[in-house]
């Protein structure tokens, strides 16, 4: 291309307009930039700053209530690397470290459902991969708006065929999440994807360019138009009313059969050595890896930007920079490495080419065929502005919380109990996920232990000791609208309980944040709400947040979605041999269930399926009693005491037995107390069902009286029917076809 | 008795199938794509995976590399060969097996634990077996539905070639329910199931796919 924005011409055109708002920036952030720079910026800097500085990859809007998940973090021995790298490391024991991470691919889903969800597992792969470690499953949290709308008809199938498509063919076991739907979440569906990895200690890699002299390697995929403009354009805005195609170009199109390439290729160069630093390219491509590294290094860098490999020929440096081509990775490798470098990536038939260099000048320098186009101190595009954006409580918060579910009609007697089960498991969010996750494979790589539909996925890590580690992830837009502070505590609260009831013991957490725009004072009081749950309840609950992701704009016109933080949480398990499986199997297993039930409805699944309604108080989280359950749970499974287990959330009760019988194969028999309703369809916290082996039961009772978990035998194990004496039975067939049948009879 | 299992670029279950070997008893060796020998293993296993990235079509591209020169040369003179999934399709592309692997009937990709049955248990990879058994196996593609004309499919049933066949519902539209076929010898097995995922209860369904790994030393040793 002739005729680039040069640093030079830029010197002498000082009034040359520029599109700075069609790029999203405001008038005060085009301000600061040319103070930064001393004139205007080049078309290459304006491409760059726009992208660095967009609310997706700046985190402008967010980053004041973040700093308390930092600062109130509980210390944890187990952390190796916490918030502010590509993800945590935590410590497992016996020589191994985890990293793990959740990110969301909203936007990109709703334009272009397959592509989208594709790329956002292809984009959280290479987060782990750059830290150092061997990518060993992932996990998929989805939400979309109602399962019978039409639209949800083209977003859902699409989404899940992409997920399936990108996980299956890079050979990542894809082991949990969720599914959930809400008309909140029409023309907003969340996609957000987990990955985890697995390294040794010692492996972890540094996204720094340090080393003057050190060279710059663009390796992978070539740099198309695809994507430009994705973090900024995409990401950053809320959809306006009218069609969505002018975005289309912005959605990215994957290859997971380079990435397979390329993660096998990093893999074999981190254990020669042969790489100082290391970053992804994901949102913002070119422009956010050369200024991160660079930012966290020695300060400068000189890039060609004519060296990138291109596969479309027309592009000029603002493409260049700005483009989120799938597939990328950026290394600093010292000058005697390079040769070995690039062989291996010859062996495994990855592109690469050197770029450019470290440099100590503490600027980052950019070329075009000779020109300088870029010529910026790396810090001012990486760090970007920080905003502390009005935020205010609704009023219609106190109308929502004085809406009781108390008034709600209730079932009477054992026939509509009956029919409110049913209604209730045959409902698409807590139906038989298996029309979903029957096309994700969970076997590859020989280690999955637990998969969908158990509550958390369980890896098993070294063959010999039984090492392993448990993951669970969870959300409840419900409970957060209610109360977006209580609601995140309960989240948090629910996917550390579904990594306790396998065994494993909760060590770490991930997020992702999924809000409306921060713009709005309402959303942003959300927000804030959320953030300070979150950090006070992983101060409780002893877990430290090692990393995450935030998306905003999740709205149309200024409808927001449900505040929708999702958790995700990692434990260790020290023998997956000894994995508990929600399943009932052994006939004669007495039922305990674990924790107190008060009549806690606010935001509940019965509420939601059985009369559309959602108001009141969420049910109070109980963070310690989370933490003694987990106790006794992890002591329990160790002992070899139980059968099964299983966590009590949507449904309650109920809805925990109706899976507990399908998953296993056999039936049980339970004696509810006086008021059968509350007890079947509660969603009070910290409670769990489990089976306890026969002859196990003193040695049971023994430790929930050490641990203080409040307990009681509800029943046993057997038969082919869900029993609820005097009340109903259900016979498995019934339950099974009810379950099964709810999704294929959406989505065909 | 050492068993070499290919990675091509794509592969994916080459880990799986290693481990299958091993708990099988025997020695597993690496073989890489670009190989020009067999490092004088006993026995080969093409794993499952998306070799080349399933372009063009399902291992059309994988039966051009160079391993595969030597790999066909020893087939046809009685080396025990599985396929497994992707390797059943290199081998439908290497003409080592008669019958093309084609999209699913309900056109997505489908993982599900299912029940088998053991049809022949003559060949290199199922001697361990018993005709008629059923044993349960994790499936796991998209492109897995069996194709052949009908007298090829007439000729299979005849000599015996379907080795392998779904037992509970035909869960991709293969003609016959045929999961796995065989050569004319035997030497040469293609599965869609994977056995190598079900080796060990822990991690799979059953350990019901121990067998076939365990078959092939059988078949050397005698």
């Amino acid at each position: 291309m002739t005729g680039a924005d040069t640093v030079a011409r830029a010197r002498v055109t000082p009034d040359q307009p520029q599109p700075y708002a069609e790029l999203g920036l405001t008038a005060a952030e085009y301000a600061k930039i040319t103070g930064t720079l001393g004139r205007r910026p080049t078309g290459a800097e304006l491409a760059l700053y726009s992208v660095m500085w967009s609310e997706h990859c700046s985190y402008k809007s967010s980053k004041v209530h973040l700093r308390q998940l930092a600062d109130q973090a509980p210390a944890s021995a187990a952390l190796l690397a916490g918030i502010g790298h590509n993800a945590g490391v935590v410590d497992i024991g016996q020589g191994y470290a985890v990293t793990f991470k959740i990110e969301s691919h909203n936007h990109p889903s709703y334009v272009e459902p397959h592509q989208g969800a594709a790329t956002g597992v292809g984009g959280i792969v290479r987060d782990i991969l750059a830290m150092g470690a061997r990518p060993v499953a992932v996990m998929d949290a989805l939400r979309f708006g109602p399962a019978s709308a039409p639209d949800t008809g083209r977003v859902l199938p699409g989404v899940v065929s992409g997920i399936s498509f990108y996980g299956n063919c890079l050979g990542l076991p894809n082991i949990g999440g969720e599914l959930d739907f809400d008309p909140c979440y029409a023309g907003n569906p969340l996609v957000n994807a987990l990955c985890v990895g697995v390294m040794r200690h010692g492996d972890l890699q540094v996204a720094s360019a340090t080393g003057p002299g050190n060279q710059v390697i663009v390796f992978g995929s070539t740099t198309g138009p695809d994507g430009v403009g994705g973090a900024s354009v995409l990401a950053s805005a809320a959809f306006g009313g009218s069609g969505e195609t002018a975005k289309r170009p912005s959605v990215q199109v994957g290859d997971p059969f380079l990435e397979k390439l390329l993660v096998e290729c990093c893999l074999e160069l981190f254990a020669e050595g042969l790489v100082v630093g290391i970053q992804d390219l994901g949102a913002a491509g070119v422009a956010c890896a050369t200024t991160e590294l660079a930012a966290a290094g020695t300060g400068g860098m000189r890039v060609r930007l004519d060296a990138v490999p291109l596969r479309d020929a027309s592009l000029g440096p603002p493409e260049i920079l700005m483009s989120e081509s799938q597939e990328r990775m950026m290394a600093v490798v010292e000058p005697a490495r390079v040769g070995r470098f690039l062989e291996v990536c010859a062996k495994w038939e990855v592109r690469a080419a050197v770029i450019g260099e470290v440099t100590d000048g503490g600027r980052l320098v950019m070329t075009w065929r000779g020109d300088v186009v870029v010529d910026i101190p790396p810090g001012s595009a990486a760090d970007g502005p920080v905003y502390r954006r009005p935020l205010a409580r609704p009023a219609a918060q106190d109308t929502l919380a004085a809406d009781d579910p108390a008034a709600l009609p209730r079932p009477a007697g054992g026939a509509a109990l009956r029919a409110d089960l049913l209604a209730l498991i045959g409902s698409p969010g807590l139906a038989d996920k298996g029309w979903v996750t029957d096309q994700y494979d969970r076997y590859v790589r020989g280690d999955t232990v637990l998969a969908m539909p158990e509550d958390g996925g369980l890896l098993r890590v070294d063959d010999a000791t039984g090492l392993g580690i448990a993951l669970a992830t969870d959300g409840n837009g419900r409970y957060c609208r209610l109360d977006p502070y209580l609601g995140t505590q309960l989240v948090l609260a629910e996917a550390y309980r579904n990594v306790a009831v396998t065994g494993a013991r909760p060590l770490a957490v991930t997020n992702c944040l999924n809000f409306g725009s921060p713009e709005d004072p309402a959303v942003m009081w959300q927000f804030a709400e959320a953030v300070r749950g979150l950090a006070d309840g992983c101060a409780a609950l002893g877990v430290p947040v090692t990393g995450g992701n935030v998306s905003f704009y999740n709205q149309t016109g200024t409808v927001a979605i449900h505040p929708t933080p999702v958790v995700g949480v990692l434990g260790v398990h020290d023998d997956a041999r000894r994995r508990l499986s929600i399943g009932f199997g052994t006939e004669g297993a007495d039922l305990v269930l674990l924790g107190r039930t008060e009549a806690e409805f606010g935001g509940s699944a019965w509420a939601h399926v059985r009369h559309g309604h959602l108001g009141g108080r969420p049910p109070a989280p109980r963070l310690d009693a989370e933490r003694r359950l987990a106790g006794l749970l992890a002591a329990a499974c160790a002992g070899g005491l139980l059968a099964a287990a299983h966590d009590l959330s949507d449904g309650g009760l109920a809805v925990a037995l109706a899976e507990c019988c399908l998953r296993g194969g056999v039936g049980c028999q339970v004696r509810p107390p006086g008021d059968a309703f509350t007890w079947l369809f509660s969603e009070s916290a910290a409670r769990a069902l489990v089976a306890v082996r026969p002859g196990a039961q003193a040695a049971f009772d023994d430790l929930r009286a050490t641990q203080q978990v409040p307990g009681e035998v509800i029943g046993r194990v057997g038969g082919d029917s869900l029993v609820v004496e005097g009340s109903f039975a259900i016979p498995l067939a019934e339950l099974a076809a009810v379950h099964t049948a709810a999704l294929p009879a959406l989505f065909g | 008795m050492r068993i070499g299992v290919i990675t091509f670029p794509g592969s994916l279950d080459d880990r799986d199938a290693a481990r299958a070997v091993s708990l099988a008893g025997a020695e597993p060796v690496a073989l890489w794509h670009g190989d020009r020998a067999l490092r004088g293993v006993d026995a080969v296993i093409l794993p499952g995976g998306f070799s080349y990235g399933d372009y063009l079509r399902c291992g059309a591209i994988a039966r051009f590399a160079p391993v595969m020169t030597e790999l066909v040369t020893a087939a046809r003179s009685g080396l025990p060969v599985l396929g497994i999934c992707n390797g059943f399709q290199i081998l439908c592309e290497a003409h080592l097996l008669p019958g093309a692997l084609t999209r699913n009937s309900g056109l997505r990709f489908v993982t599900r634990d299912l029940r088998l049955r053991v049809e022949n248990d003559q060949t290199a990879w199922t001697r361990a077996y018993r005709r008629g058994e059923q044993i349960v196996v994790p499936l796991k593609s998209g492109e897995g539905a069996y194709a052949a004309d009908p007298a090829t499919l007439a000729d299979l049933e005849a000599a015996g070639q379907v080795v392998i066949r779904y037992a509970s519902g035909n869960p991709n539209g293969s003609a016959a329910g045929i999961a796995g076929v065989c050569n004319a010898e035997g030497n040469v097995v293609g599965l869609m199931p994977h056995p190598e995922h079900a080796v060990d209860p822990l991690t799979g369904p059953s350990a019901d796919g121990l067998r076939f790994f365990a078959s092939a030393l059988g078949a050397v040793l005698r």
